[in-house]
């Protein structure tokens, strides 16, 4: 293989145009229609090259590299120097790593389900039929194309600040607010409702979904006398059960990897006493801000080894509960 | 559907009404950032209400100069970022895409499941030694970093989406060009890309926005603040003055949110088929 690699890369330069006229000689046209035969090694190679390019740079090159480094000290200044399992041996007793795995878990766990019910709330309600879905299905949207934005963030600090929109309808109930971005029993969940706000989009796939289950189904259930509930019960959520899989995943191994908004938010040191500290805030302030790369790359392993191993569990206990339809 | 029809109207009414309520709910903060950024700084926190009383637009005027650059500076920097993504994006992921979509050469397979796991590969597993090769490149406090692996199809996600959608494409032309004695290069170039132009649609709104909105690698690989992104300069304004000068940083950032709204509005058909095709976002 790493022979045809060779050639592409030695195809940079495009092959000589060929002449379009009709009257170029047939075995050559014929080329392309011989069916299963592998005459289009060249021109495919071709096409990958700066996929191929990319891909040994910027991804193999870096993974093989990060998990070199995290094997070693190094801080940038002089060559990386070998530790052995010394970086994973000092992850073992890091207290501020212990309590960022503690609080991306739970960031984790709790914000993903109430944004996919909320998401699988409103899909469900959007989905008979109603007029101007397509105005609701934008409104709600919208949030999630902003919600990564360092603008929301900000946004997000004074909604939930001691001064912020928060307190200021609490006081209209007499109730004074604390603040909440700076107390650390509630820090953790301002990003918890940020991310809740982005439900829009795992919302969108629930309605591509929904469309998806014939109408035959809900038809015949009737004529059964299924009332709402069951037909809910029995034929909507069985049939969703794939695309609430998906929805999972995704979002799970999307909400592990959240960064901008609790920095922003914190002020980039995961506060109040580390409430906020996500896992790669952590990572970024080893390795961006100590330059700790070493450490750092470390952590990063341990992270995608987590993401690979909860994506395997939700994998293997999809069979328990994800319908393919037969 | 059946339900619709048997549902009475007060039934459809409460439904509307809930959901206008959930939409009001949603975008209540947006419209109280926008309002805010139009009031005195003091104002904002005695006022929860979203009618500004009077229109003050001098938030715009002081937050403008309140940086080091000129607030244009820094959009400027993002716009430059943003749009040689897009067009690396375009180029390189629509090339990669056609060889996976039409194109049987050896190893195709392999390589196309390579493609599929480095969408779930996490940026931070890549970024430390990311960072490293920049850094002995001398690459770093430039826009290299953020620009050129664009152009070498590393966003995965654009490549698939693009494969997904040109596999739907009827073959048909494809053969007819290739009875015609059409190259591949020409296939791809006079066929494929313009009947892909919504696909390709898509990835320019979608690259557009995640690139705007990117803080972490532009965080990690701009610390000169000519070089600031949008997105840096508002971190830094916020950390700098703090809580005495809200108004300024809402009007400065609904100014960078402005685009993405623009996007939004212009292109929303483009984002909510993309999601609805690969399911991503």
């Amino acid at each position: 293989m790493s022979k045809r690699l060779d050639t592409a890369g030695a195809t940079v330069a495009p092959p000589p145009p060929r002449p379009v006229s009709p009257t170029e000689d047939p075995p050559r046209r014929r080329r392309f229609l011989r069916p299963g035969g592998p005459p289009q090694d060249r021109i495919g190679y071709l096409f990958l090259t700066p996929w191929f390019i990319g891909m040994a740079a910027f991804t193999i090159g870096p993974i093989l590299g990060s998990l070199y480094l995290s094997f070693t000290e190094y801080t940038l200044l002089k060559p990386p120097e070998w530790l052995g399992l010394d970086n994973y041996r000092e992850m073992l007793e890091d207290p501020r790593l212990h309590k960022s795995l503690l609080v991306t878990f739970l960031y984790v766990f709790v914000s993903v389900p109430i944004q996919l019910i909320l998401a699988l709330g409103l899909a469900l309600l959007l989905n008979r039929g109603v007029r101007g879905l397509a105005f609701y299905r934008s409104v709600y949207y919208l949030p999630s194309l902003l919600a990564g934005s360092v603008s929301i963030a900000i946004l997000w600090r004074q909604i939930f600040g001691q001064e912020g929109l928060v307190n200021q309808l609490l006081a209209f109930f007499g109730v004074e607010g604390v603040s909440w971005v700076a107390h650390p029993d509630f820090a953790l969940g301002t990003l918890v409702l940020l991310n809740a706000w982005t439900f829009g989009a795992p919302m969108v796939i629930f309605l591509a979904g929904l469309r998806q289950i014939p109408v035959s189904y809900y038809e015949a259930a009737q004529v059964d006398g299924a009332g709402t509930v069951n037909r809910f019960f029995h034929i909507t959520l069985p049939m969703l059960t794939p695309i609430i899989f998906f929805n999972v995943v995704l979002q799970m191994i999307g909400a592990f990897q959240s960064f901008t908004q609790a920095f922003v938010i914190s002020g980039g040191r995961g506060g109040p006493s580390d409430a906020t500290l996500l896992y790669t805030l952590y990572l970024y302030e080893r390795g961006f801000g100590s330059f700790d790369m070493g450490y750092a790359s470390a952590m990063a392993w341990i992270l995608l080894a987590l993401i690979a191993a909860l994506t395997g569990l939700n994998f293997l206990f999809a069979k328990r509960w994800v319908f393919y339809g037969n | 559907m059946a339900t619709e029809i048997r549902g009475g109207r007060s039934r459809r009414l409460s439904k509307h009404a809930l959901l206008i309520i959930c939409g009001v709910v949603m975008l209540y903060p947006l419209l109280w950032m926008v309002s805010s950024s139009a009031k005195p700084t003091e104002t904002i926190f005695r006022d929860p209400s979203i009618w500004p009383t009077e229109l003050d637009l001098g938030n715009y005027v002081d937050g403008w100069t309140a940086l080091e650059y000129p607030f244009h500076h820094y959009l400027i920097n993002s716009a430059v970022i943003a749009i040689l993504a897009v067009v690396g994006n375009l180029v390189s992921c629509s090339l990669a895409a056609y060889a996976f979509a039409r194109l049987e050469f050896r190893g195709r397979k392999i390589f196309f499941a390579m493609m599929l796991a480095t969408l779930m590969l996490p940026i931070h597993v890549l970024i430390v030694p990311q960072y490293v090769l920049f850094a002995q490149l001398d690459w770093i406090n430039t826009n290299l970093p953020l620009v050129v692996p664009k152009f070498l199809a590393h966003d995965a996600f654009f490549v698939f989406l693009m494969v997904q959608f040109i596999r739907g494409l009827p073959k048909e032309l494809d053969e007819a060009a290739r009875i015609d004695g059409c190259g591949h290069i020409r296939i791809y170039w006079r066929i494929v890309m313009p009947l892909s132009i919504p696909a390709l649609a898509t990835s320019a709104v979608f690259t557009f926005i995640w690139t705007w909105n990117d803080f972490f690698s532009q965080l990690i690989f701009l610390t000169d603040p000519e070089l600031w992104t949008m997105p840096v300069a508002l971190r830094s304004f916020m950390d700098g003055q703090g809580e005495t000068a809200w108004g300024q940083l809402f009007a400065m950032s609904i100014v960078g949110l402005a685009p993405i709204f623009g996007f939004f509005l212009a292109g929303q058909r483009y984002l909510t088929q993309g999601i609805a095709t690969t399911g991503f976002r």
